[in-house]
């Protein structure tokens, strides 16, 4: 069955499959920074759990929560590509996903983005544009020591 | 599931001529949404408005705007007269006894603050019990739970069974409390669909002195509401789901309750005689209207009224019901999909999780195919906390609604499943 371009841009393969088998979708046996995170529009919610080394890099990182495929997949594949890396480093990354995604800038602008254009599509539903978002509103919030945050 | 014995008495088995002429009135309709023919399907949230609604409004603001019970010219008359001709419209379509048993609000939501408000918030005494049904929308909710707070009152929730009818047993129990004096209960859910016994509770509650607070949102737009016969002390409703305006809505009250109480908001309109010392509250209606109303709405809401008046609203029942039969027919065969509420007396809409698959992604798959729904919680948390479901995707119908669009939505429905790979 033939689908509009919209959900096909957006519903690919990559997200389906995080969706179903998101990664790192557990609580780490040590963390030292957490934070929750809830889209109460969506009933989207999730528990963002990470540690951070002496030298502040993401040596651990998990999440657990329910929502949609957009927030799972977006929190999944988040922690594949945040894993090793300096937080400010993820912190550029959050600037970057989030200019993406409300389509300020292109994914192609920035090389580090790479992986994470799968969500580009969302800039065409304003109403995703949270979901995609959360799981890197949460971590922001957990590297800030600010335990719950709602994208409302 | 329905046998086709079963369905083969129903009146319609699909979409009569009558309906798609009703379908011109509403030009809407004939839009197209991402190069496809829209399917609106979410009425429970706004009804679209006919032509002869918009029609109405245009007419007032291109001939007749000014204040209302104001001024000695000519226009401001006619004004006041179109919006109390509009609230007589209202009072006629709802079976009120009198004018001023018809308050003009906001909407449901601000029906239900002024009642809370102006009867709760002055009645309701520490311990007292204000009983709540589970599948409330927020609107009649809220506003309890804030005057509750003031009062020292206490909420009591009269549960949902598992087929989505409100457990009427539990009620019986309930209300031979001496210490309820509220109960406040829908016509219809929103969540669920499932048309209450608003009579029958409004009676057993009549006997013990309990006013009863029903919240009409969903249910005027599907068959004919009577007052008097439901034997209601507040009913409220809301304008843009009745095929009427946005920013205006009834609440309807027994007069005799109405005369007693405090008013809700302070200012123009609402007073007699007005010094530093003493305030004369305004008669019935206007005590309850400070300020300028929303005149064009108002009006636009009496052309509603007119507009549903000139259905033949017996076969329009009919049609919608054959609707709701057809649309459960035609849902249960996409895989993993379950109905939410399954009450045998239901308006036309079906509440709907499908296994795996997240409503939210439901809606925007759906939206890309032309077909409207809402997903999400319905302003209805404790239902969803009831069900065990973090949301739902809701289609609802209205008269204009054909049975090939119905099959639209299932066919959108079923690219979801492929999508996300949904088998069973
Ligand atoms: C059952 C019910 N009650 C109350 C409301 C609130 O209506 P409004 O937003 O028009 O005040 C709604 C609308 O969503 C409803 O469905």
């Amino acid at each position: 069955m033939l689908l509009n371009n919209r959900s096909k841009n957006l519903y690919q393969e990559v997200i389906l499959d995080h969706n179903k088998n998101p990664r790192n979708y557990s609580q780490p046996e040590r963390f030292s920074h957490f934070a929750k995170g809830n889209n109460p529009l969506c009933g989207d919610k999730l528990d963002l759990f990470l540690l951070l080394n002496d030298e502040k890099i993401v040596e651990e990182i998990g999440f657990i929560g329910d929502g949609c495929a957009i927030s799972k997949a977006s929190a999944s594949i988040m922690t594949t590509v945040v894993k090793g890396k300096h937080i400010d480093e993820v912190r550029k990354l959050f600037d970057g996903f989030h200019n993406m995604a409300v389509g300020n800038i292109s994914a192609s602008e920035d090389p580090a983005l790479r992986r994470l254009r799968v969500f580009e599509g969302v800039k065409d539903l304003p109403a995703r544009v949270k979901c995609a978002t959360l799981a890197w509103h949460t971590l922001d919030a957990a590297l800030n020591n600010k335990e719950i945050i709602s994208t409302e | 599931m329905q046998t086709t014995a079963e369905l083969s008495t129903l009146a319609f088995t699909n979409t009569p001529g009558f309906v798609r002429e009703y379908r011109k009135d509403f030009p809407i309709l004939d839009r197209m949404v991402y190069e496809k023919p829209l399917v609106f399907l979410d009425n429970a949230a706004s009804t679209q408005m006919p032509s002869q609604v918009m029609e109405t409004i245009t007419a007032y603001h291109s001939f007749h705007h000014a204040n209302v019970h104001r001024g000695v010219h000519q226009l401001s008359q006619e004004a006041s007269e179109l919006y109390e001709g509009a609230r007589e419209k209202i009072r006629a379509f709802i079976g009120a006894s009198s004018e001023r048993e018809v308050i003009f609000t906001s909407g449901t939501t601000d029906s239900i603050n002024l009642v809370a408000n102006s009867y709760g918030g002055y009645n309701l005494k520490q311990g007292d019990v204000i009983l709540i049904s589970e599948m409330e929308h927020h609107a009649n909710i809220v506003p309890w739970y804030m005057v509750a707070r003031r009062t020292g009152a206490i909420i009591k929730v009269i549960p949902i069974l598992d087929d989505g009818t409100l457990d009427m047993n539990a009620l019986h129990e309930m209300i031979r409390d001496e210490k309820v004096k509220i109960l406040c209960v829908n016509h219809v859910s929103n969540a669920l669909g499932t048309i209450n016994p608003v009579a029958e509770i409004c009676a057993l509650c009549r006997e013990k002195g309990i006013i009863t607070v029903i919240d009409g949102a969903q249910a005027v737009s599907h068959d004919s509401v009577d007052v008097k016969s439901i034997g209601a002390d507040f009913y409220a409703f809301s304008g843009h789901k009745m095929h009427g305006p946005t920013g205006i809505g009834i609440l309807y009250g027994r007069e005799d309750i109405l005369k007693g109480m405090e008013p809700f908001k302070g200012g123009g309109d609402m007073i007699l005689s007005v010094s530093f010392e003493h305030i004369e509250w305004n008669e019935l209606p206007f005590k309850f209207e400070a300020g300028t109303p929303p005149i064009a709405q108002a009006i636009g809401l009496g052309a509603a009224a007119d507009y549903l008046n000139s259905l033949d609203r017996v076969e329009v029942k009919k049609y919608e019901d054959s609707l709701l039969h057809y649309a459960e027919e035609k849902l249960i065969t996409v895989p993993g999909l379950r109905i939410v509420g399954k009450a045998a007396n239901k308006v036309s809409l079906h509440s709907f999780v499908i296994d795996g698959v997240h409503p939210h992604d439901i809606g925007s798959i759906l939206d890309g195919e032309g077909v409207a729904v809402r997903t999400g919680q319905h302003c209805a948390e404790p239902v969803m906390k009831r069900f065990g479901i973090p949301a739902t995707t809701r289609a609802s119908m209205s008269f204009y609604n054909t049975f090939e669009e119905i099959d639209e939505l299932v066919l959108a429905l079923h690219k979801v499943t492929e999508l996300f790979n949904v088998t069973k």
